[in-house]
């Protein structure tokens, strides 16, 4: 069988680094051209690999934070100390170096604004990455479809700081169409009059459509705020089906 | 912390799973050899820490998939999978 | 077409001090991480058993108690795990494999070249019996001088330091004495069947 003379998702690729940017103190967004890239949907991953000069390798997986419709694929970097991946690609990785990735990749926890309905969207730490890029999907739409699709966002940080894409998700929440409620589970300013504490029942039944509605709804953060979340939604009577997660490991 | 804190799903090992079926199957359907549940590869429960893709039955815990790289091979064993729907494109 | 590796500017990966005590490919580590095959088995003292059996049908069990009743060692060792880590100076409570196997003996057991240890929630792994035997391996079930916690292995997990970790299986139920190696949950799909850090033996053919 002959190869395909375009690259599939299971090669990897050379991207060009065009941009970095500081989203946080510990988060930074990493934007891509890659060459011959399919374009994706919203909640997809890349796996990036890096290999040293002696052969040594190491490879890591990021969800893409990036709306389909932008031809260049963002990442968000989470910097972990004595990490072994993350440190490269926030302190050593610069505009104009490659950087070897592959993909789209992913076909479970992805969304379309086609798919009508509402959304509803949790987010714990660094798991808004995905969710964010259905949100920029879902903005770019249509004012008559993302009527027909309304987006909430129940969005999990430790503190004010560590909430990404804060001005974004502002902007975003200005839209009729689109909700967005934080918790800060550990640090409040004074003058906070949002949630503070973590996500519990009482939480999920007061930001989340009721079960009637039959929201699709999509998870994603650390496995303990996943499994809890999703849980207490089925408990609240949400279909498990219309549920799903995607968990993040520690590893940096 | 538990090992159920620090377990994954189907979604983290889609690209290991690549090499072994040559599309994406975080969204086909497996069946459970063990219990009969069927469920989507990327909802399964993640064990491999690293070793290894070990993906469970959330509903039994039986094994359903195990892929290692080790040498030259990538080996895989779907024992515990008795039908994977795979979506056509 | 040939096809030369994109190498990435400036990175090098984990580069572990070089030293007398890490195995080559390691680096060390002060956590202790959790790594399992599955989520924790509960179990209940009451009902818990271990057991040394061979194929011919002869066993030896023991319950909670029984291993209480038998010597215990305090060993303190390095530990390595195939994905890289290594951790030094562990600290561990346990009974010594060699005299869990005098026993089994004294009850019938045959002797054999292998062992295929077997745990709770269906884990195995296979090694050689001289990897068990001569002080080199013990039952374990106290770790930092407290029990030994359920995600680390407890109530008791097999601890046999001087092979990577995958060898020393948690939830440990008991060993099976066989003449002919028989792979385990890691060896059947290209882990090493003996897994010596020294000679850096993670996979088949190593």
């Amino acid at each position: 069988m002959a190869r395909a003379a375009i690259p599939g998702r299971l090669d990897w690729r050379v991207a060009t680094v065009v941009d970095v940017r500081t989203e946080t103190a510990r988060a930074r967004t990493l934007t891509l051209e890659v060459p011959d890239w399919p374009g994706h949907t919203a909640g997809q991953h890349v796996d990036v690999r890096l290999v040293a000069e002696d052969g040594y390798q190491a490879q890591r997986s990021y969800s893409i934070a990036s709306a389909p419709e932008e031809s260049s694929v963002a990442l968000m970097i989470e910097r972990l100390d004595d990490a072994e991946v993350s440190p490269y690609l926030c302190d050593v990785l610069r505009v104009g170096d490659g950087l070897e990735v592959r993909g789209p990749i992913g076909g479970y926890f992805v969304w379309d604004v086609a798919q009508s309905g509402p959304l509803f969207l949790v987010a714990g730490g660094s798991g808004i990455v995905p969710l964010m890029a259905m949100l920029r999907h879902h903005a770019r739409a249509a004012e008559s479809t993302r009527a027909q699709a309304p987006a909430k966002l129940l969005y999990s940080a430790r503190s004010w700081d560590d909430v990404i894409y804060r001005e974004e998700l502002e902007r975003l929440a200005d839209s009729p169409y689109v909700d967005v409620t934080l918790a800060l589970t550990r640090d409040a300013p004074a003058d906070w009059s949002g949630h503070r504490r973590r996500i519990d029942r009482a939480m999920l039944e007061e930001t989340c459509w009721p079960a009637s509605r039959t929201p699709r709804i999509f998870v994603c953060g650390p496995t303990p705020l996943v499994e809890s979340a999703a849980s207490l939604l089925v408990a609240l009577g949400h279909d498990p089906v219309r549920v799903r997660t995607e968990r993040f490991g520690p590893t940096g | 912390m538990q090992t159920e804190e620090m377990r994954l799903d189907g979604n983290a090992v889609a690209g290991s799973l690549l090499d072994v079926f040559a599309v994406d199957v975080t969204a086909a359907v497996a069946t459970c050899a063990g219990c009969g549940a069927e469920r989507l590869v990327g909802a399964l429960l993640e064990y491999g820490h690293g070793m290894g893709v070990v993906l469970r039955c959330p509903g039994c815990d039986a094994v359903m998939l195990r892929v290692v790289r080790a040498g030259g091979y990538v080996r895989f064993d779907a024992s515990g999978v008795s039908v994977l729907a795979i979506p056509r494109e | 077409m040939a096809d030369t590796p994109f190498i990435a500017r400036g990175f090098h990966g984990r580069r572990p001090a070089p030293g007398v005590r890490l195995p080559p490919g390691q680096y060390e580590t002060r956590d202790f991480p959790v790594l399992s095959a599955g989520p924790t088995p509960r179990v209940s003292l009451a009902t818990w058993d271990f057991t040394i059996c061979d194929d011919a049908g002869h066993s030896k069990r023991w319950s909670w108690d029984d291993l209480q009743a038998l010597p215990h060692d305090r060993p303190t060792v390095d530990i390595h795990c195939v994905t890289k880590w290594s951790k030094f100076g562990t600290h561990w409570e346990g009974v010594s494999v060699d005299t869990l196997l005098d026993g089994a003996r004294a009850a019938g057991v045959s002797d054999g070249q292998f062992v295929l240890a077997f745990s709770d929630g269906g884990y195995t792994t296979n090694l050689p019996i001289a990897d068990v035997t001569g002080g080199k391996a013990w039952i374990a079930f106290g770790y930092d001088g407290a029990p030994l916690a359920p995600e680390h292995g407890g109530p008791v997990r097999l601890l046999v330091p001087h092979l990577y970790f995958w060898k020393s299986a948690k939830w440990v139920r008991g060993l099976r004495i066989l003449d002919r190696d028989e792979r385990g949950f890691w060896e059947k799909l290209g882990y090493h069947d003996r897994g010596d850090p020294w000679r850096e033996q993670r996979y088949q053919g190593d």
